[in-house]
């Protein structure tokens, strides 16, 4: 039963945050990666106040998984190594926490265009 | 200061805006609810599996990265754009549309060669992120710093 309620409020939040920038595309007609980057800072901004950590306390990958849980992560890991070393942890924090995402999103990409052949855009 | 006739940047803008073809909001928000909750709550299923072995933090990275991973390899077969065409915001926000950010173009100007074509045109959408994400978490830390908080 509690492993059931896990995956409720995950699809929930997560479903929310995506309805919320939905409502904002609807009004605003913002590019995809307009819509992408005021998430990240949002996200961040959120974290800056302890808040954001608060949301993925409670609704896991749903508060994780949006990329406003990407601008959390930075800010998390960049508050943390702040703490432990000081202004060089403040530089460093943000991107190490957040090195296995971007890795794997780089070389993925690297690896699907020389495997894959570009499709013309289905009308 | 501007005449009519003339096409500025922002009457173009309200051109484009009106010949769009009008879809439904209350059916783009429906869609971008249940893909967007959908993809997490597969994430959510990664954080359970991976929390086997891993601890609650390295799980959760992992989940993201599985899914990254997964949506790169659907980019790849054309899948992940056609979800997109439906689910709107559901599929831009999550991760996942971060990782088809990154391998959409990358896959797209691979004629342009590895070094112009994929290098640079890959990082199109992931730049911004990655430029604003690393920026902002650098500034909220040293206001931290110098608020004290930490």
């Amino acid at each position: 039963m509690e492993t059931l309620s896990v995956f409720v409020k995950a699809f929930l939040v997560g479903g929310a945050i995506c309805t919320l920038g939905q409502i904002i595309i609807n009004f605003t007609h913002l590019t995809n990666g307009k819509i992408l980057v005021i998430f990240l800072i949002a996200g961040a901004i959120l974290e800056g106040f302890g808040v954001y950590s608060k949301l993925i306390d409670f609704a896991g990958a749903g508060a994780s998984v949006p990329i406003s849980g990407f601008g959390s992560a930075l800010v998390k890991g960049a508050l943390k190594a702040a703490k432990e070393k000081g202004i060089y942890g403040a530089f460093t924090g943000g991107l190490a926490a957040c090195a296995t995402g971007i890795s794997i999103a780089i070389v993925s990409g690297y690896l699907v265009s020389v495997l894959f052949r570009p499709r013309t855009k289905a009308k | 200061m501007q005449t009519e006739h003339k096409i500025t940047k922002q009457n173009y803008k309200d051109y484009v805006f009106n010949k769009m073809p009008k879809s439904s909001h209350w059916k783009n928000m429906f869609w971008a609810f249940i893909v967007g909750g959908t993809i997490c709550a597969i994430g959510q299923g990664f954080i359970e599996l991976y929390s086997i072995w891993f601890s609650d933090q390295d799980a959760s990275i992992l989940a993201s990265s599985t899914l990254v991973l997964i949506a790169a390899i659907m980019t790849g077969f054309g899948v992940y754009d056609q979800i997109g065409r439906f689910a709107g915001a559901g599929s831009t926000i999550p991760i996942t549309g971060f990782s088809n950010a990154v391998v959409s173009p990358a896959l797209e100007f691979r004629t342009e060669g590895y070094i112009y074509g994929v290098g640079a045109k890959m990082f199109l959408v992931a730049g911004p992120v990655i430029v604003n994400g690393v920026t902002i978490s650098v500034i909220v830390a040293l206001i931290c710093m110098v608020l004290g908080v930490l």
